[in-house]
């Protein structure tokens, strides 16, 4: 278990460090966003704020849409210089490979996270401390880099692939799309917990569900 | 081997037929018209169990993938995606009648209650299923890979249909079976059920068969410029 771990982080440091040296995908990522968010107040006309559904709406297809092109990135990479094939000689368990991605996927979109929803709120004149919404992105981003981080192995070994990840992942992840949003509303309203805590109990349901589905079956993704 | 085949084909497509007319015969001639809503009722005896093979076509897929993954006899794959053809077809059918129905008796086309966004959602989910199977690098790999997705997809079913049943409490649609059905309406609908079952099994059992043949062809081919 402790040696899992170990080679778990290894990977982890390994993505992380292939970050730090590049900047490929933290930085255009959140561009990105950060133009979705500008797109967003034009077709909806926001004016000096929107309203809490609006916003929290704005927010998550937002963070949607950036993470589906943070997640064609880090598996691209890995590609394009043979690194996954690297990455399958090494001896460990498939789904340490797994963990050590997912690991490195989740944290890159944390950060992205972390940067953008303040822009975000003050953008939108929303209250900028809102510890609760660093729960509710917590507990989607984890959901969403779970299934992501299997369907962009799957993607990354198919014929146009950019299109085909989308495609997968995203009627797979309305349960978490549905509940960050309706999560998010109350949280930006100021209402109390009673509000929220269902929704949070459903992706809590859903990164567990998915964290040992992905764990069991990433080895025949990866397997040549 | 090969008699029993025909024999067995031969009952199933017998049985298919005999059904098929008389669930036909029922719906149109046997079955009072519905008080309330009027003739346009009569396409729940399509519409209901068409539902009702898509659900079971997927869920057949998603027992093939988890027996493929395991086992890997081509068998297997051929069954899931027969199955998953079958299942996407079924539900577009559902998608197509849903709307049918719902103008004259809701007044509108579409509404974003839990059955309807579930099957769309799975809809979308069998999409992927096929362009994976067509867009992988190779077939294996389609195979493995559609397998994957024939299990995640399957599992997250329930998942939409709690969380979209939740999201729309607020908004309650009109609700279809109050008070339950009449026994006439009962009976046709489970022959109609009866119906649609048996000729998903002759479509999943045809189409299965032809895809172990493709598979059998290339095989030889391959074996030949070998």
């Amino acid at each position: 278990m402790n040696r899992a771990f170990t080679k778990i982080l290894a990977i982890f440091w390994k993505d992380l460090l292939n970050e730090f040296r590049t900047k490929e995908i933290i930085v255009s990522v959140l561009v990105f966003i950060l133009l979705v968010l500008v797109i967003f107040n034009f077709a909806f006309d926001t004016g000096t704020g929107a309203s809490d559904t609006v916003a929290s709406g704005i927010l998550w297809v937002a963070l949607t849409f950036g993470g589906v092109i943070g997640l064609n990135r880090t598996f691209a990479i890995e590609k394009e210089n043979s690194r996954l094939e690297g990455l399958m000689l090494c001896p460990v368990d498939r789904s340490v490979i797994y963990w050590g991605k997912l690991a490195g996927i989740f944290t890159f979109m944390l950060v992205i996270a972390v940067v953008i929803t303040p822009v975000f709120l003050a953008l939108f004149n929303l209250p900028i401390f809102l510890p609760r919404l660093a729960l509710i992105i917590i507990l989607a981003l984890l959901g969403f880099s779970a299934v992501g981080t299997l369907f962009s192995a799957l993607a990354v070994n198919t014929r146009s692939r950019d299109i085909m990840l989308p495609v997968l992942l995203l009627p797979v992840v309305v349960p978490v799309i549905v509940s960050a949003v309706k999560a998010t509303g109350p949280v930006l309203a100021g209402m109390p917990w009673g509000e929220i805590s269902t929704w949070l109990q459903i992706m809590v349901a859903f990164d567990i569900i998915y964290l040992v589905i992905a764990t069991l079956v990433f080895e025949y993704v990866i397997e040549e | 081997m090969d008699n029993n085949h025909t024999v067995r084909n031969l009952i199933l497509w017998g049985l298919g037929f005999a059904l098929m007319v008389a669930a036909l015969s029922m719906v149109f001639v046997y079955v009072p018209t519905e008080k309330e809503s009027g003739i346009v009722q009569r396409i729940f005896y399509f519409h209901v169990p068409v539902a009702w093979v898509s659900f079971l076509a997927f869920f057949i897929t998603f027992i093939s993938s988890i027996l493929y993954l395991r086992k890997r006899t081509t068998k297997w794959d051929a069954i899931g995606c027969a199955s998953a053809e079958i299942g996407v077809i079924f539900t577009t059918l559902v998608l197509i009648t849903g709307p049918i129905w719902a103008k004259p008796a809701w007044g509108i086309w579409w509404t974003w209650d839990a059955r309807l966004t579930t099957s769309l959602v799975l809809w979308l989910i069998y999409i992927g299923y096929l362009l994976v199977r067509s867009l992988a690098t190779d077939s294996a790999r389609g195979a493995r890979y559609s397998a994957v997705i024939g299990i995640v997809g399957f599992i997250d079913v329930p998942i939409v249909f709690f969380t979209v049943n939740l999201w729309r409490t607020q908004h309650p649609t009109t609700i279809i079976f109050e008070g339950g059905l009449e026994n006439s309406m009962l009976i046709t609908l489970l022959v109609c059920l009866a119906a649609f079952t048996v000729l998903y099994v002759i479509l999943v059992m045809q189409s299965t068969s032809l895809k172990t043949m493709e598979a059998e062809i290339k095989h030889m081919k391959n074996i030949q410029s070998d």
